[in-house]
């Protein structure tokens, strides 16, 4: 049914549809809505499910931890400050091999106080072990949240799922929301391949010496690795039912592109319509829209930016003493190709400054008009009287 | 004395790496006698998190969740709530963490927990010191102490934070301090704390580390028998957190019990005094709250 909802409201549909059994999570702006709705869910009993309003993230991730060890299907919130806070059990999480799905939405971190849209929080966060799958608008949301779980479950590593500050969480879109029916199809009940059982007793997460500790992590890469092939199997699967597919990048107009941009989320969207302006310019431009984060897609991209003469990479976040952090991680795709194009790196739109299409223009030109990139990253849209003050 | 009706299983194997004397093991073999097989034990960071053994060994024949250090109530809170939605409720969910998860770093997710009414028994082994680390000092500690971290003229100034007063003002159902050298009254709350199912139970149990406190091994029940003869560490239980139950009346005093111990080897008569004088005010005051 296709209802207009709020991005936010588009994962508390897709966690309600996932028949989640516990949830537990901390307010904060702009996380609330989701879980605002899913407590509305809880209470009036549209959901068969236990909300936990706990006292802090780190409480919020630990609880599901403990949820997730007793083999039901989990579901938190967060952003910035509250995912920063839950860091240390953002570890557990992967560590355990708990399939604990997580939606969170870019803000940016403080000081200064700031409510609004950066990826530095998510991304501070990539080695942690968890699935990062970032999205552009609320269908997208809603199919990646439910998608999440079936994934989730078959790789037993933990799912985020990020969508940007307000341009998302708070935007109302048509979003067509399936039946329980469909969804009860595509994502089985919860088989736990481990769990707390009293019928045989096991200690989980113990101390793990030398002699273990390394093959335990090196068995989380391996199930890293297996990801690229069973999210195609999700998507087609999914697909097979609702019809919908995103890819973990997409591409537009790439084929006999020249220069290619690549972005995530919502700036993704402004970014198809500068393509098509420059197109009917006559520039051979495409974008590369990146969704899977973690595990990086190294595979996938070279193939596409190979024959690429240049790579605009546009990063709504940063990496202080280095660069944009989407950037860093295309280079470091690439460097082995000894005929790999130049990658330009662009910082802007952090702390919810809008990535106008002036913005994303300027960025094609500058790119388009130097060999090679004047830095390892060029902050755009900056105010120079603020810079000089 | 009082039959208690427990079973003599143990579910505790032998083989586990306590120190010789551990309190803290002691303990937690007398309270899965009690709460037996249908129990689920979250650890946090600790002693406990190393005697329960490396992977793949485990020292309990119960489950055992590890987690972090800060988190024992909230996962002991998400245990529940999973078996609850399994329509599990006859499992007893058991946080079992030291002083410093308790009374420091894991303090936040316990009060958060027991204000929720999260239903499972949480309870706190206190050695009085981060023992796993090395002895350095808690919140826990007792004035007059000297740990790694309190070492030399700058031993402990501060009082130990009183855990189970703390817990009365959250209007806690039930919350006991036990000894391992009362085990029958440990035991006979530990079952009673068992069978209050349907929200927090808290047991503060006197633990000692001959270890981190330089006494013989084999003084270890005894150190803890002094605590409660001289008032250290009286028993006592509150319900609804605010009816008080004696179950013990100290009159010895706390000369010989800190001078067994050479973390406090270094206090004066002066200090000594001070101390008996702390003491003694605190006793009373349990006195008022227990009435006449
Ligand atoms: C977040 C975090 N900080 C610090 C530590 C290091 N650490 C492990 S155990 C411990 C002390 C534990 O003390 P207590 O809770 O009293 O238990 P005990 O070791 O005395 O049994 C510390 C500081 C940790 N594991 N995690
Ligand atoms: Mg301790």
């Amino acid at each position: 049914m296709k209802k207009v909802i709020e991005g936010s409201h588009a994962v508390s549909e897709a966690v309600r549809l996932a028949r989640v059994k516990v949830l537990s999570a901390y307010p904060i702006t702009p996380q609330t809505h989701i879980v605002e709705s899913l407590s509305e869910y809880c209470a009036d009993g549209s959901m068969d499910a236990r909300f936990m309003c706990v006292e802090s993230e780190h409480s919020a991730m630990a609880s599901v931890i403990g949820a997730a060890s007793g083999g039901v299907r989990t579901f938190t919130a967060s952003s910035s400050h509250g995912l920063a806070l839950m860091h240390e059990l953002l570890h557990w999480a992967s560590g355990a091999r708990l399939p604990i799905v997580m939606a969170e939405v870019n803000r940016a971190l403080g000081p200064g106080w700031n409510l609004w849209m950066d990826q530095t929080d998510s991304l501070a966060q990539r080695d942690t072990g968890w699935i990062q799958l970032y999205c552009e608008d609320g269908q997208e949301v809603l199919d990646t949240t439910i998608q999440a779980y079936r994934l989730a479950e078959m790789v037993n590593l933990p799912v985020m799922v990020v969508l940007d500050a307000f341009f998302l969480s708070h935007t109302y879109e048509p979003v067509n929301v399936p039946d329980q029916e469909q969804v009860d199809r595509f994502l089985p009940s919860y088989v736990p391949r481990i769990q707390l059982d009293t019928a045989n007793p096991c200690a989980l997460n113990q101390m793990a010496p030398p002699p273990v500790y390394m093959e335990m992590r090196h068995s989380t890469q391996m199930a890293m690795e297996q990801v690229p092939r069973l999210f195609k199997q999700v998507e087609d699967e999914f697909f097979s039912i609702f019809g919908r597919a995103y890819g973990p990048v997409e591409t537009v107009l790439c084929e006999d592109a020249e220069i290619v941009m690549i972005l995530t989320g919502t700036a993704a969207s402004t970014c198809r319509q500068v393509i098509s302006d420059l197109r009917s310019k006559g520039e051979k431009v495409g974008l590369l829209k990146l969704k899977m984060f973690r595990p990086f897609p190294t595979e996938l991209i070279r193939k596409i930016l190979e024959p690429i003469q240049k790579v605009a990479v546009v990063d709504r976040n940063f990496s202080f003493g280095a660069s944009g952090i989407f950037a860093q991680e295309i280079r470091a795709a690439l460097c082995n190709y000894p005929e790999h194009p130049p990658v330009f790196g662009y910082i802007t739109g952090l702390g919810g400054r809008d990535v106008t299409p002036e913005i994303l223009e300027d960025i094609y030109w500058r790119t388009r008009n130097n060999a090679t990139p004047k830095a390892e990253s060029q902050w755009v849209g900056l105010d120079q009287e603020i810079v000089e003050s | 004395m009082m039959q208690l009706n427990i079973p003599d299983r143990d579910y505790l194997n032998s083989g586990h790496v306590g120190c010789p004397g551990c309190g803290a093991t002691i303990a937690m073999k007398l309270a899965l006698r009690v709460l037996g097989e249908k129990t689920v034990v979250v650890i946090p960071a600790c002693c406990w998190s190393i005697i329960a053994g490396n992977y793949p060994q485990s020292a309990l024949k119960v489950p055992i969740l590890h987690t972090a250090f800060a988190t024992t109530a909230a996962a002991a809170s998400g245990v529940r709530a999973a078996l609850d939605m399994k329509g599990d409720t006859e499992t007893t969910v058991v946080g079992w963490a030291g002083d410093g998860g308790t009374f420091d770093i894991g303090f936040q997710a316990l009060s958060g927990a027991v204000e929720r009414q999260e239903d499972f028994i949480y309870v706190c082994y206190d050695n009085e010191a981060y023992m796993n680390t090395g002895v350095q000092r808690s919140s826990s500690t007792p004035y007059g102490t000297r740990t790694t971290t309190t070492p030399g003229t700058e031993w402990k100034k501060t009082r130990k934070k009183n855990i189970v007063e703390a817990l009365a003002a959250h209007r806690i159902s039930y919350t006991a301090t036990a000894s391992i050298a009362f085990p029958d009254d440990m035991m006979r709350k530990f079952k009673k704390a068992m069978e209050m199912k349907g929200g927090p139970r808290f047991i503060h149990v006197f633990a000692s580390c001959p270890t981190g406190w330089g006494v013989a091994s084999e003084l270890s029940i005894k150190i803890a028998r002094l605590a409660v003869q001289t008032n250290m560490f009286p028993l006592y239980e509150v319900e609804d957190g605010v009816k008080y139950t004696l179950n013990y009346k100290g009159n010895r005093s706390i000369d010989e019990y800190l001078k067994m111990q050479s973390r406090f080897k270094h206090l004066t008569e002066e200090d000594i005094q001070t101390i008996q004088e702390m003491v003694n005010e605190d006793w009373q005051l349990l006195l008022r709250k227990i009435g006449p």
